[in-house]
């Protein structure tokens, strides 16, 4: 009895939290309102499904509950019986199927016309990459990554020279037109997660990814990165700005080209030293493991660490100046923070970035 | 009753009643338990065959030069085969002599086939060929290693069969595992013959 | 044993089981019975101790993950490196050490030869090996946690590069204890499962066709059949990766530029692993469900009094369930990368499986149906099984069906979905089975008001874990999240309300955790304390609840092995005396006195 009325309340009680539940699909801001439709026929169907075999199961704890005076029915088979359950079933699974793979289908069809945006990941920051004017990316590869060339284009490629190459925190897209969002990794697996757009997948090292969208609704949206990657895998953010043509190529403009990083010193960054450091701060990545707010990170907090003494892994201690920060910094392992693990990269920067940098740490 | 008459019976209205046998196969079962091993083995094979293919599929795979050596080295464990089931069968015919030459000469060749193999390995290195060099030198360094592991553990059987053909003056007792040993070199002698192939072709 | 050549063909002579009693090796002294024992039933004992000694300390781990999720930054000790060791430890051990192990291992040697008829396994000495190797894999990964940089943090999957890459915890040490670990746990159940397949197929007892086997028997036969065809896969990928760390191989690696440094890597392939890994990784779902499919189809039916519904459509079931499962694995890779084509095929082999798990769960309920249903502490576990299952299974074609699953992977539904078919579901079938069997293993009964409360905290509490749990995923949280909240704040399409659930579920896991302590304590009292179970306290048709004296002792059926005249599940068939009729009542002797 008891049973019977918890397996029921349970049912009722799962339901009604799909209804009221405050947690269900983000608004969607991409093309792909039939993925939408594709989950809400597989839920019609299995709540069915869950629904009514649960209460059957309550009702049978219930009505068949032990009696000694009664002995159970004796029927080993009913052919007829099961052969209308699994015609059954196998329409329910068709009719959630058929619509599934018809999306599929749509999924990895690349429209002709889809603009293309490079998605590029390491570990743990991301940063991105447009055609440029000729609409051809130049061909890439790992050998030409250095700190200079982050993204490692090939240097005689032509069609490299004008894409434009954006190490921030943000990138954008224009509304209404389908693109084709290419994924590349540097280091281990990541993907490229919004969840507003529905879409996804991996970046797999040693190989481009793709899958494509038509961004529907403007707006500022977090990407994520949905496969784990080590320390920092919930760290590695960024983000998307979905906006209208011309805001977009007005933004797109004020990006530098592979040529001009490569020639002139650009003065990517502007502002105050300690703002031009946080600008800094953020297109090299730190973020991923250094939090600003006291927050644990993969790495020790950026938060009142100037005059902070630090532990070492060695036993010994340090107080913190300039000149450790800078050695933090070009030469990370030199010395390790008791507790933290030896993976921060070394960063090769000129003296005026370190400087704009130890301005921004000591700020903080 | 076999299989499939087994399966299809209504269990619970046909045969009530005593059915005679309900072995599933008819033969012993060491060699049974034999037979589910070997399954287990060729699918192990044939994953590392499996993941040798896609990967060949990549653009940095080049082709490892085989040695002349593993010539010799396949007659050489072709020769260890027939030679155990040459002591298989003398046991059937009630041979001692025939047994023990058999056994003898068998566990010769395997050795021999494991130093020839390692010779080969030599001869790669000394050509600059390393485990490390390019995925088809892994592969072959990591099948070579896996097929002689197999081997290796058939010896443990062997030397069990030799010191149980010693013990004992009849030699009907020591036919089953006589034949467990012939039937597990003859299938390694295939998976080597299959590995083999797949050097030469690719 | 002594392998010897028996002429087989005698049809008016059958030889009862491979192993007669005067063939068994017995024992002389204390530790060759119950340390270095041979017989299947201490192995099988052996096997469950440790298990849940491990499972134990996985226990621990989720509870910590959980604190972290829950109360996030407020445990300090918790790092972001912790936590991915913690849950890759925790998934490992799960799915591995503590669920394989204990449904084939554990399950699997008590009770085929009990229900088959025969006095051991065919091969005790390799069995008894197969648990010291199995023993030893469980030290290796273990010893993880002592070594320097700790345990692996790469998640269960392992998934190359960032497995042996230094941005990930245990990249060095780690990671090769696992690998060898695994390795070692291959080998090891490589030689019990031969010796449970093998059993099965030739040691039944006289009369037992495979027809009348009871369906815990074909489930824990083909979860074997599946395991020793699917650890292959695992083992191949965990040298090659082992070569790729140790030696520098570029089997899984491609060219890379890690933390800066370029490494000597070229050209290989990390979606190769993901193959091979899911390739051993779908099955092994089946490895620990197909058990407990079998286990529940014996407990509804024991316990409704009522013959299993369908015997021969379940059997098939098993069979068809166990060979598909070899042909959906890339169902967890649909966004990995991989031609994107595959996705047709995968989805609707996927969405195929779901046609045979239907039909179980049909029978389960239809078994039910006029039956006469006694709610005893395992029936209670069986049902809860068939409810959480029915849920799982259906979030499964969530992500089976290729586009509804590209929103979904990697989210908290997926973690809601496994847990609920691969973690909850066969929980709380190994709990029914251990309240059902347990005074068969020690004679007594366990005592039945802490078996109930153990029951409603554990069912309730778990599906009061899992199912809001995927409405996070629905929402898009990201699982193998150390927090939510990065560089970036908190996205802002997670409301402050989602922390308040997952404190919220938090506090069940601590509460469902907490109460485990009830069982454990109720199986250490109760095998002094408990009531004396007598033969056969269900009332069951099966061989086990037939032996003279209980607990079984050596070669389990006293001086003559059983013959059996009928299926396992003749429960309240008309005409007869009782409401049961053991397998080893000849024909026309129903009517007398049972036993
Ligand atoms: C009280 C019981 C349990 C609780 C509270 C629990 C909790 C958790 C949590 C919090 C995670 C990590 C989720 C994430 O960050 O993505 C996790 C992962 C996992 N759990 Fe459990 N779990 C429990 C029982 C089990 C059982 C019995 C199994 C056996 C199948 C299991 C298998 C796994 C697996 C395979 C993972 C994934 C590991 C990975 O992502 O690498 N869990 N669990
Ligand atoms: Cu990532
Ligand atoms: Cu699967």
């Amino acid at each position: 009895m008891v049973l019977a009325i918890i397996l029921v309340l349970l049912v009722i009680g799962s339901v009604l939290f799909h209804f009221l539940s405050p947690w269900y699909l983000t608004p969607i801001a991409s093309n792909w309102g039939f993925i939408d439709d594709t989950l809400t026929i597989t839920f019609i169907v299995c709540g069915f499904v869950f629904v009514v075999i649960n209460l059957f199961l309550a009702y049978c704890v219930y009505r068949f509950r032990y009696s000694k005076d009664r002995r159970a029915e004796y029927e080993p088979e009913n052919k007829r019986l099961e052969w209308w359950l699994t015609a059954f079933t196998t329409v329910g699974v068709v009719a959630m199927l058929a619509p599934g793979l018809f999306v599929w289908a749509k999924y990895v069809d690349v429209p002709e016309e889809a603009s293309l945006v490079e998605a590029v990941g390491k570990q743990w920051s991301w940063s991105y990459r447009y055609p440029g004017e000729d609409g051809i990316l130049g061909t890439v590869d790992v050998r030409h990554i250095d700190a200079k060339n982050p993204f490692g284009m090939n240097p005689d490629d032509p069609n490299g020279q004008d894409d434009v190459l954006v190490s921030g925190s943000e990138f954008h897209l224009p509304l209404g037109d389908p693109v084709k969002v290419l994924l590349r990794s540097k280091d281990v697996l990541h993907d490229f997660y919004v969840p507003q757009i529905r879409a996804k997948m991996d970046l797999v090292p040693g190989m481009i990814t793709y899958f494509w969208f038509t961004p529907t609704l403007a707006g500022t949206y977090d990407v994520l990165c949905a496969e784990l990657c080590g320390s920092g895998h919930y760290n590695m953010r960024s983000r998307m700005v979905l906006e209208d043509e011309a805001d977009f190529r007005a933004w797109l403009a004020t990006q530098p080209t592979f040529a001009d990083t490569q020639t002139v010193q650009v003065a990517t960054v502007s502002g105050s030293p300690e703002e031009q450091g946080r600008q800094i701060a953020e297109s090299q990545g730190c973020m991923g493991c250094h939090s600003i707010d006291g927050s644990p990170g993969v790495g020790p907090t950026w938060k009142e660490l100037a005059g902070r003494t630090e532990e070492l892994a060695d036993g010994s201690a340090v107080i913190v100046d300039d000149a450790y920060l800078v050695e933090s910094i070009v030469a990370p392992n030199a010395t390790i923070v008791a507790g933290y693990p030896p993976i921060m990269p070394a960063y090769q920067l000129d003296d005026a970035q370190l400087a704009a940098l130890i301005a921004y740490l000591n700020s903080l | 009753m076999n299989f499939r008459d087994q399966l299809s019976v209504k269990p619970w209205v046909a045969q009530r009643g005593l059915v005679p046998s309900s072995r599933g196969f008819s033969a012993a079962t060491p060699k049974v338990t034999l037979g589910v091993f070997l399954c287990i083995a060729s699918v192990l094979f044939g994953l590392f065959i499996a993941a040798y293919f896609i990967r060949m599929g990549y653009a940095d795979w080049q082709s490892i030069p085989v040695p002349a050596l593993l010539w010799l080295n396949t007659v050489i464990l072709i020769a260890s085969s027939i030679a155990l089931q040459w002591a298989s069968v003398s046991a059937r015919r009630e041979n001692p002599e025939g047994v023990k030459l058999g056994l003898y000469v068998g566990g010769g060749c395997t050795l021999v086939f494991f130093v020839g193999q390692w010779l080969a390995w030599q001869q790669l290195q000394e050509l600059g060929y390393f485990v490390y060099s390019n995925p088809s030198n892994g592969f072959f360094y990591m099948l070579t290693t896996v097929h002689a592991l197999h081997l290796f553990g058939g010896l443990v059987a062997w030397v069990r069969a030799t010191s149980r053909v010693h013990r004992s003056k009849e030699i009907a007792l020591s036919r089953m595992i006589l034949e467990l040993c012939a039937i597990y070199w003859h299938f390694l002698l295939l998976v080597w013959l299959v590995l083999f192939g797949l050097l030469l072709a690719t | 044993m002594a392998i010897t050549d028996v002429a087989h063909d005698a049809v008016d002579y059958v030889r009862p089981a491979e192993v007669a009693e005067e063939e068994l090796y017995h024992p002389k002294t204390w530790l060759g019975k119950y340390v270095f024992s041979q017989d299947a039933k201490i192995i099988a004992l052996q096997y469950s101790m440790t298990a849940m000694a491990v499972g134990l300390i996985a226990l621990v781990l989720s509870v910590l993950m959980r604190l972290q999720l829950g109360f996030p930054g407020v445990f300090s000790f918790i790092t972001p490196d912790a936590y991915i060791q913690f849950v890759t430890m925790h998934g490992m051990i799960m799915v591995i050490y503590l669920l394989t192990a204990l449904f084939l291992g554990g399950f699997g040697n008590y009770l085929i030869p009990l229900m088959v008829g025969a006095r051991d396994m065919v091969f005790p000495y390799v069995n008894m090996i197969s648990y010291w190797i199995y023993l030893f894999a469980v030290i290796l990964l273990l010893a993880s946690f002592f070594v320097p940089g700790g345990p692996t943090g790469a998640g269960w999957t392992l998934y190359p590069p960032q497995t042996i890459l230094p941005g990930t915890p245990g990249a060095d040490w780690g990671i090769l204890l696992m690998l060898v670990s695994l390795a070692f746990f291959v080998i090891g159940f490589t030689m019990g499962g031969l010796n449970y397949v093998v059993t099965v197929l030739q040691a039944r007892t006289r009369g037992m066709t495979l027809m009348r086997m009871p369906l815990t028997v074909w489930g824990i036969f083909t979860a074997t059949v599946l395991a020793l065809f699917a650890f292959p896969a695992l083992f191949v990928a965990a040298i090659m990766m082992t070569l790729d760390s140790v030696i520098g191989t570029s089997f899984f690696m491609p060219a890379i530029v890690s933390m800066g440094q370029t490494l000597d890597y070229s050209g290989g392939s990390p979606v190769l692993f993901q193959h091979l890994f899911w390739f051993f990784g779908h099955p092994e779902v089946y490895i620990v469900a197909l058990p407990a499919f079998g286990i529940i189809s014996e407990l509804i039916s024991v316990h409704a009094r009522k013959n299993i519904f369908g015997y021969r459509l379940m059997v098939w079931a098993i069979v068809v369930i166990g060979g598909l499962s070899f042909i959906v694995w890339a169902h967890h890779m649909y966004v990995s990368g991989m031609n994107p084509y595959f996705g047709f095929f995968f989805a609707t082999t996927t969405l195929i499986i779901a046609v045979p798990t239907a039909i179980k769960v049909y029978n389960w309920v239809l078994t039910l149906w006029r039956g006469n249903i006694k709610l005893t502490v395992p029936m209670l576990f069986a049902i809860g099984f068939v409810f959480t299952f029915i849920n799982g299974g259906l979030t499964g074609i969530f992500l089976g069906n290729v586009i509804v699953d590209v929103p979904l992977s990697d989210t908290y539904f997926v973690v809601a979905h496994f847990h609920m078919v691969m973690a909850v579901s066969p929980v709380l079938a190994v709990f029914g089975a251990v309240y059902h069997w347990y005074p068969k293993i020690t004679g007594r009964m366990l005592h039945e008001g802490m078996g109930k409360f153990h029951f409603w905290v554990t069912f309730v509490g778990l599906y009061c874990i899992y199912y809001p749990m995927h409405y996070l995923g629905i929402m898009g949280v990201p699982r193998r999240y150390y927090a939510n909240e990065g560089s970036t704040g908190l996205p802002d399409w997670i409301p402050e309300s989602a922390q308040v659930l997952n404190a919220g579920i938090s506090i069940a896991a601590i509460v469902v955790a907490s109460v485990q302590l009830v069982f454990l304590y109720n199986l250490a009292v109760s095998t002094t304390r408990g009531k004396r179970a007598g033969d056969n306290p269900w009332g069951a048709t099966t061989l086990e609840w037939q032996t003279s004296t209980t607990p079984p002792t050596h070669g389990n059926f006293g001086k003559e092995l059983p013959s059996v005249y009928r299926w396992a599940y003749d429960y309240s068939v008309p005409g007869a005396k009782d409401d049961f009729i053991p397998q080893n009542v000849p024909a026309g002797q129903e009517t007398g006195d049972a036993r």
